[in-house]
């Protein structure tokens, strides 16, 4: 047979036909009375259906429904499309090698339920990796819908707005205009997400390096991300750096809180569209995504006048994920 | 027949305006086919791949008025590859170099590109009216040349198109002389927009009763423009942001009390919640209300919105408004007749949703309900058989369980009793999206009582080749059907297929059906395009028995089409 399953050209890394998968495993022909679908459809009749609607549900078409009955928690062991990770996964691959050879192609749900295969494009994937329903093309709704709806997750209108007078609201971070380097991928055929990534740059580190702030929420995972870029290169700042109270400081671990409150001895600000350069973490998450441009992690000494933020407790907003 | 002259015939012609009727009249006899196709004005393509522009042309010189529809409806949801076709610049091309004086066209999932748009807007003098609804492949520049080029432009419709931004200048393209304006619309649009350009154009629309703004138009400039159209009757705001207490709200809370013809209410694609007081006052007047797209309402905040519509006829929300906001409505819109319930967790973050629960609510308190589309998190049987009784007049019953094959969570039953029950009690259905547990069982009392159904959606469903086969058996007016993930194989493909040439489609993917029984399709009927799109290279030439994985089979009077692209086969 030329295709497995559900078009395994498609599925990249798969077990191939004889890789048993340990999320099927509670789940057999015997058990799963949906698979045992040859005996429920012979004796589907005509005339016992009749009598089958609308009165009751469970009684009615006599053995066949017994045998539908009461399996309790079998039953809510129907497949989801949680049961079949997408992308590159061989419990695809075995999925529907198991349907193919072990029921006959009209009557196994398995190879119904063979939703990942077939239409594998970079849509999919993303989609999976947004951790919505990993299944291609479902729930069924309109791409354009889908894009604006996964946009607007990602920047979420806080009450925060309703006491600000806002200036002109011709940002838009979802347009690749110029300066935040944002692109909407929204019309390349299959992608969902809007990217933005931006520029940062650390301090007494030529090389600097870019982020992607639609993937972060929250101030908190964001600075995470940031000490994690960073802190690899703490030894390459070591080895730069030559004064003897930069490189004490240098020596702690940039923690997320520590770049966030400015007690590691830098502070993590950023440039926003009219070019000033500001602290990072006083706005809500969803303003700073509109206006910043790049972010830096400056020197404290530089930063005059921030006073170090050791007791501000505001992290409520700053690190409020939508 | 011949006791009347034609123009008697034609004018009695005039008063049968559906598609349906006028080509039931040219069906007569050969003088009603002659009169009825000389003075018909619109004409509704379903797939314009089941006739050429020529055909079209030749028959109905007196064309004014033509729908196009492109992409079969799957392609909503990626499942259709991108460069599948749908192009509209063959049928653009084909009418401007006829004498039809084309005012009016409206297509839908097709290709439209910027070169389309300005040959259409520089060979039909008379053109009047655009409406694009899911199309891609143009950008503001053809948005452009049909402001600059079109004197007589009355409608601009665009509707979730994938629109390339380039620039907002296209608005400026309208020139000064242009006051036609009835209806524009560019939602859609996701980038900067000319303001100032925005606000003469309205200034110098009078007759404009429609206007639907995009996320750049800010709450100032949607004053000035309520200021200067208060006729409006269907509006879209654009973003709805700004400080309660400022001066521009101020402003926009008398404004809006001027306008008392609005009617369709829209858009809110960014919103500060404390801003909404400023509408309530025209809330009673709202037939229409679409806030599918503002996320920024939820909770109290909503609710307080719908308590003001009692005369909603038609209501588009998310599902963060939940089965207590749906109770609302319920009590409030007694005069819904369409209800559309859109997911607004699409990335798993653990919104609200809304159950069984809400749709008996709104069954119990809005009786007129003929149009639904319902995602939720789950259904019960109990709930469709309650559902059914208190509203029998359904039309167009769209529901969508967010969890493939999920079955009734109280009893663990499938759902084929809910859905019977849906179908033998409205006998009007025409429309009908199945989801969750389904068995053979629901395609049976389809077959036997979905006497008016036209269209089914199918997903995750069935058993065996009985339930495609008791479907196409069974409901006479079927004309589409599109079907995926479902155990269906050549038996059910093959078993009637003269039924195919009595539908406009059939969509089949990650079903049973091989390469050899869809040959064998082709080959019985040749008034059939059986399209196998074989995106990865994956289908290989020799072998028969190869499942494939999307099928698109549809009738047509031109046979294969020119414009497949190398993963269309055309068997």
């Amino acid at each position: 047979m030329g295709v497995v399953g559900g078009g395994a050209g498609a599925v990249s890394g798969g077990g191939g036909s004889s890789t048993s998968d340990a999320s099927m495993s509670t789940v057999s022909k015997e058990d799963n009375p949906v698979l045992s679908s040859e005996d429920s459809s012979s004796c589907l009749d005509e005339s016992e259906l009749e009598l089958g609607l609308g009165l009751s549900l469970g009684v009615g078409v006599g053995a066949c429904k017994a045998q539908q009955g009461p399996r309790g928690g079998q039953y809510a062991r129907i497949l989801t499309a949680k049961d079949f990770p997408y992308v590159g996964s061989s419990t695809s691959a075995s999925v529907s090698s198991s349907s193919s050879s072990s029921s006959s192609s009209s009557s196994s749900s398995l190879s119904r339920a063979n939703v990942t295969a077939g239409t594998k494009r970079s849509a999919d994937s993303v989609a999976a990796a947004n951790g919505a329903s990993q299944v291609v093309g479902w729930p069924p709704i309109r791409a354009y819908r889908m894009n604006s709806l996964v946009n607007q997750a990602k920047l979420p209108a806080t009450e925060v707005f309703n006491s600000l007078i806002v200036k002109s609201r011709n940002s838009n971070p979802a347009v690749g205009k110029g300066t935040s380097n944002a692109c909407v991928n929204a019309n390349e055929k299959g992608q969902l997400r809007s990217s933005l990534f931006v520029k940062v740059n650390m301090d007494g580190i030529p090389i600097g390096r870019k982020v992607d702030l639609s993937s972060h929420r929250c101030y908190e995972t964001l600075a995470q991300k940031l000490e994690d870029m960073f802190a690899t290169s703490s030894t390459i700042m070591n080895s730069i750096r030559s004064g003897g109270e930069e490189h004490d400081m240098m020596v702690d671990a940039i923690t997320p809180s520590k770049l966030l409150d400015g007690s590691s001895g830098f502070v993590l600000t950023y440039e926003d569209k009219e070019g000033d350069w500001m602290l990072v973490g006083d706005v809500p998450w969803g303003m700073f995504i509109n206006s910043v441009r790049r972010l830096r992690i400056m020197r404290a000494s530089e930063a005059n006048g921030l006073a170090p933020r050791l007791e501000e407790s505001n992290g409520g907003q700053r690190n409020k994920p939508i | 027949m011949n006791y009347f002259p034609d123009e008697v015939l034609e004018h009695v012609f005039d008063f049968v305006a559906s598609h349906r009727d006028r080509n039931a009249v040219s069906l007569v006899c050969r003088l009603w086919h002659r009169v009825e196709r000389l003075s018909r004005q619109r004409v509704f393509v379903g797939n314009c791949y089941a006739l050429s522009p020529e055909i079209l042309i030749a028959r109905f010189p007196g064309l004014k008025s033509l729908t196009l529809k492109g992409k079969p409806h799957f392609a909503d949801f990626n499942l259709v590859p991108h460069d599948w076709g749908g192009y509209v610049q063959p049928w653009i091309e084909a009418l401007s170099n006829s004498r039809i004086g084309l005012e009016e066209l409206r297509l839908k999932r097709m290709v439209v590109s910027d070169e389309s748009l300005e040959l259409l807007s520089r060979s039909l003098a008379n053109f009047k009216s655009l409406v694009l609804v899911s199309c891609e492949g143009f950008t503001t520049v053809g948005l452009a040349a049909i402001a600059a080029n079109c004197r007589f432009l009355r409608e601009l419709d665009l509707q979730e198109n994938e629109i390339d931004d380039h620039s907002g200048h296209w608005l400026s393209c309208f020139p000064d002389s242009c006051t036609s304006l009835i209806s524009l619309n560019f939602a859609c649009l996701k980038g900067e927009i000319n303001l100032a350009a925005l606000e003469r154009l309205v200034a110098r629309s009078p007759n404009l009763r429609s206007l639907r703004l995009n996320r750049a138009v800010p709450l100032e400039t949607l004053q000035n423009i309520l200021m200067r159209a208060p006729q409006l009757v269907d509006l879209g705001t654009g973003s709805y942001i700004h400080d309660p207490d400022s001066e521009t709200y101020n402003k926009l809370k008398h404004t809006i009390l001027k306008c008392k013809s609005i009617r369709n209410l829209s858009g809110f694609l960014e919103v500060a919640p404390r801003c909404l007081p400023a509408i309530y006052p025209i809330c009673l007047n709202l037939t229409s209300l679409n806030l599918s797209y503002a996320a920024g309402i939820h909770g109290s905040e909503l609710v307080k919105l719908i308590r003001r519509c009692a005369k909603l006829q038609r209501l588009w929300i998310l599902d963060c408004i939940g089965d207590k906001g749906l109770e609302v409505v319920a009590s409030t819109c007694k005069e819904l007749q369409e209800l559309r319930v859109f997911p607004s967790d699409v990335l798993g973050v653990g919104h609200a949703a809304v159950t069984e629960n809400g749709l008996v609510a709104i069954s119990a308190g809005c009786p007129k309900l003929h149009s639904l589309l319902y995602f939720c998190q789950q259904m019960t049987n109990a709930a469709l058989i309650v559902v059914a009784k208190n509203c029998p007049n359904f039309i167009r019953f769209r529901l969508c369980i967010l969890e493939p094959t999920k079955p009734d969570p109280v009893t663990m039953q499938p759902l084929d009793d809910g859905f019977g029950a849906i179908v033998q009690s409205c006998k009007h259905l025409r429309r009908l999206s199945l989801s969750g547990l389904l068995t053979d069982r629901v395609f049976l009392y389809i077959g036997m009582y979905a006497e008016q159904l036209e269209m089914l959606s199918v997903a995750f469903a069935g058993d065996s080749d009985k339930g495609m086969l008791y479907v196409l058996n069974g409901c006479k007016k079927l004309r589409k059907l599109e079907i995926r993930d479902c155990p269906y194989g050549d038996k059910a493909l093959l078993t009637d297929v003269g039924k195919y040439e009595t539908m406009r489609s059939l969509w089949m993917s990650s079903c049973e059906v091989t390469l050899g029984g869809c040959k064998t399709l082709a080959k019985e009927m040749p008034r059939l395009n059986v399209e196998i799109i074989n995106e990865h290279d994956q289908m290989e030439i020799g072998s028969e028995e190869q499942r494939v994985e999307k099928m698109y089979l549809y009738r047509t009077l031109v046979g294969p089409r020119k414009d497949a692209p190398e993963f269309v086969w055309t068997l």
